[in-house]
């Protein structure tokens, strides 16, 4: 992760308040999969809490609550009027309204995942809702989709490319979407995953939990330079092996 | 000339306006809009009922926030006025819902006392009406210019609400309210302040009430109201 990307965020964490990641990317991608495996694999390390963003229902939140994966009062959804992107970019008061119910009423949380209603390459958080953000493609959209880029894929923090299992059966080639997604990305970090495989999702898990250790860091230390970096996990450069998350 | 009145107004304004359809979604599920023709008259009615209603308890908002009495049970018993004009439960959640989110941009677009009061007193939200008035007297809107942004978010939501849910020419629906702006401006006058809370204007829509009950129980739901 290069210097100057870290200098987008903001350098001291508001006092007291959880670490937002938002998660974005295309309809049907994976997002709320890989909600619910972070919810598995941090549920018992953090206290979370989780915001979805469905198009039409609950479906996303429904879907959370069934799996078991958080307390179902530990998950809100917020109704976006059509336009997914704007209650994520432009007008972002319903979702942070939910942010902060959620952490009021839960006490005090270390992370809130937004998921994002599924929308187009060029979706991407506000930097007033979310403090990090994780775009989902999945290889099923085409291996051409990373060369594509797109602010979602270009600028997310961390860009994970799902559903691995099922290259062979479209014909994606996991070694030209690494190659594009490090030539567009200035060696932010790419994670393959295949959820559906390796539910623990391994690696995201370990990059979250960097994030969320170097936000706490600097909200409990306040040292107004030292930009968040996560813990743990390099920088690839070229992006990594295109395997399946860790296995 | 009043450019704050323009920001306040925008639907650009980040306060959530934009996942609320006034009861537009509801009507055009059940076939009560499907074109044009039946979203001027539903646009009509909303204007000269819950929107003459709003632009009444804006423009007394307005005038509380600017003068001297702006104390917490002023603020819960402006608000309650409100409620008393608002049948539905989900009418009312989604006023305090819209109300919540105005304020929370608001506070920070024109920091103001009366605003931190407002949100203090009032800790789920005052009704949308309210905080537009509020937020009004913070931006340096008088209260004419309270009513007429109420009048004209009270249609202009559910008109792009409809354009987004039936794909109606978005030309020929700003079109139509163009033709109710001289309906907006007469809907602002007529709710000029008068002295008592009591005798605001308390015009109510049965069937806008009902919509948004109906709306409250349906599963497949694009917008919040
Ligand atoms: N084969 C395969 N399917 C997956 C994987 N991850 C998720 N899916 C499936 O893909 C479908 C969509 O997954 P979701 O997690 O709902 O995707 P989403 O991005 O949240 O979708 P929206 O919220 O509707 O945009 C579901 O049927 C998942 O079971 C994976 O790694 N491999
Ligand atoms: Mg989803």
């Amino acid at each position: 992760m290069s210097a100057d990307h870290d200098d987008h965020h903001d350098p001291s964490p508001p006092a007291g308040r959880a670490l937002r990641l938002g998660v974005g990317g295309p309809v049907g991608s994976g997002k709320t999969a890989l909600v619910a495996a972070l919810c598995r694999t941090l549920g018992p390390v953090l206290r979370l809490g989780v915001v979805t963003n469905d198009i039409y229902t609950t479906e996303d939140a429904d879907f959370l609550r069934a799996a078991g994966v958080l307390a179902p009062d530990r998950i809100a959804a917020v109704q976006t009027g059509c336009c997914p992107h704007t209650a994520i970019r432009d007008d972002i008061a319903a979702n942070l309204d939910a942010v902060e119910e959620l952490e009021e009423r839960l006490g005090p949380l270390d992370l809130v995942i937004v998921e994002s209603g599924g929308d187009n390459l060029t979706a991407t958080f506000s930097r007033g809702l979310a403090d990090r953000q994780i775009f989902v493609l999945d290889v099923s959209g085409g291996d051409k989709v990373p060369r594509k880029g797109g602010p979602g894929v270009t600028g997310a923090d961390l860009l994970v490319i799902n559903k691995t299992d099922l290259a062979e059966h479209v014909g994606a080639d996991l070694t030209v979407m690494s190659r594009d997604a490090a030539a567009v990305r200035e060696g932010r970090p790419v994670i393959f995953t295949s959820v559906r495989q390796v539910p623990e999702v391994y690696a995201v898990a370990a990059w979250v939990r960097g994030v969320v250790e170097a936000w706490a860091h600097d909200r409990d230390h306040q040292h107004p330079q030292v930009a968040p970096r996560p813990a743990g996990v390099a920088a690839p450069r070229p992006a990594p092996v295109p395997r399946p998350d860790d296995r | 000339m009043n450019a704050a009145l323009l920001l306040l107004a925008d639907s650009r304004l980040p306060a959530g306006g934009h996942g609320h359809s006034g009861g537009a979604e509801q009507a055009v599920r059940t076939g009560a809009v499907t074109g044009l023709a039946d979203l001027a008259a539903f646009l009509r009615g909303r204007l000269a009922t819950a929107g003459l209603a709003a632009a009444a308890l804006a423009a007394a908002a307005r005038e509380l926030a600017a003068g001297p009495a702006a104390d917490a049970a002023a603020w819960r018993e402006l608000d309650a006025e409100a409620d008393a004009r608002t049948a539905s439960p989900a009418q009312r959640e989604a006023a305090r819902a819209q109300g919540r989110l105005l304020l929370r941009g608001a506070r920070r677009i024109w920091p103001a006392p009366v605003l931190d009061g407002l949100a203090a007193a009032l800790p789920r939200g005052a009704h949308h009406p309210i905080a537009l008035g509020a937020v009004s007297a913070a931006a340096g809107c008088s209260g004419g210019e309270a009513a007429l942004a109420a009048a004209y978010a009270s249609i202009t939501g559910p008109a792009t609400a409809a354009v987004r849910l039936l794909g109606l020419d978005p030309v020929g629906v700003h079109r139509l309210l163009a033709g109710l702006a001289p309906a907006m401006e007469d809907v602002a006058r007529a709710a000029g302040s008068p002295a008592a809370w009591a005798a605001l204007p308390a015009h109510t829509a049965p069937a806008l009430d009902l919509l948004a009950e109906q709306h409250l129980r349906t599963e497949v739901r694009l917008f919040v109201s």
